[in-house]
């Protein structure tokens, strides 16, 4: 059985390279991947620890994150639908309006 | 097993973060989820690991890949002024240290060992379902209503202009 360290290990690293994604990229579609990759390491830290504590409540979270996570995306696909509708691109260093 | 799993979940996250296509990000997202929905079945959530498919795999990156194409995004991401490279620079230095104190604090902490016996049922919908339906009823209704106003939202916003 492989320790916990290592499912944990694993899933920092998932979320480290998931918040590299949100600093370095700059097209938003691949921002917002990389949001729900860094969601998904945070799921496999709960279940690793729901598993090991033996106490379930880890499955709820992940099951609460999963439903956020699905509304998030949906209204976040839509809102940059809407971007690209008014200004032709999806490039976050263009989308500056409210820059002040 | 989980070594192999999580290698090719690793690699493919990097290979989705690197790539310039937005179509090719989108599919190694779905291996890395699928590699996780594995894990899940190894650390005995087997119900959770079917929504990741489901929910994630599924719903989410078909999402994805319908707004993808829908978009049929041309441009190119250009080189970056030298100011921008060293905000970003300073922004990896930043990730890199939160990362490395996460090790840290994983490998100073005292982690629970790995209980002898799993309670009965671990993971499965009937156990997962009890625990939703009594202790945590007020957060599922609260999801519930969250998932609506997202519908809502999602709808006003993506609806094309009919003045």
């Amino acid at each position: 059985m492989v320790p916990l360290n290592h499912y944990l290990i694993l899933s920092a690293i998932l979320f480290t390279i998931g918040a590299v994604g949100v600093f370095t990229r700059r097209n938003a579609l691949i921002i917002y991947m990389c949001i729900e990759l860094m969601l998904n390491a945070v799921n496999l830290t709960f279940i690793a620890f729901s598993k090991f504590l033996n106490n379930m409540d880890g499955h709820i979270f992940t099951f609460m994150i999963m439903t956020v996570a699905a509304a998030e995306a949906a209204v976040g696909l839509a809102i940059i639908l809407a971007i690209f509708r008014n200004r032709e691109t999806v490039n976050v260093d263009d989308i500056n309006l409210m820059k002040g | 097993m989980f070594y192999i799993i999580g290698g090719v979940a690793v690699l493919s996250a990097l290979i989705m973060v690197t790539n310039k296509k937005p179509v090719t990000a989108a599919m190694n997202l779905i291996v890395t989820m699928l590699c996780l929905a594995g894990l899940y079945v190894i650390l005995d959530a087997h119900l959770i690991a079917a929504l990741q498919i489901i929910v994630y795999a599924g719903a989410i990156m078909v999402l994805f890949l319908f707004v993808i194409m829908l978009l049929n995004i041309q441009e190119k991401e250009g080189r970056l002024s030298g100011h921008k490279i060293f905000l970003q620079f300073a922004w990896i230095m930043l990730v890199g240290y939160i990362f490395i104190s996460m090790v840290k604090l994983i490998g100073g902490g005292s982690l629970p060992a790995r209980t002898e016996e799993s309670i009965n049922g671990f993971g499965t919908t009937k156990a997962v379902g009890e625990i939703l339906f009594t202790d945590f009823l007020l957060p599922f209704e609260i999801a519930s209503i969250l998932l609506l106003a997202a519908m809502v939202g999602a709808v006003i916003l993506a609806k094309a202009k009919v003045d």
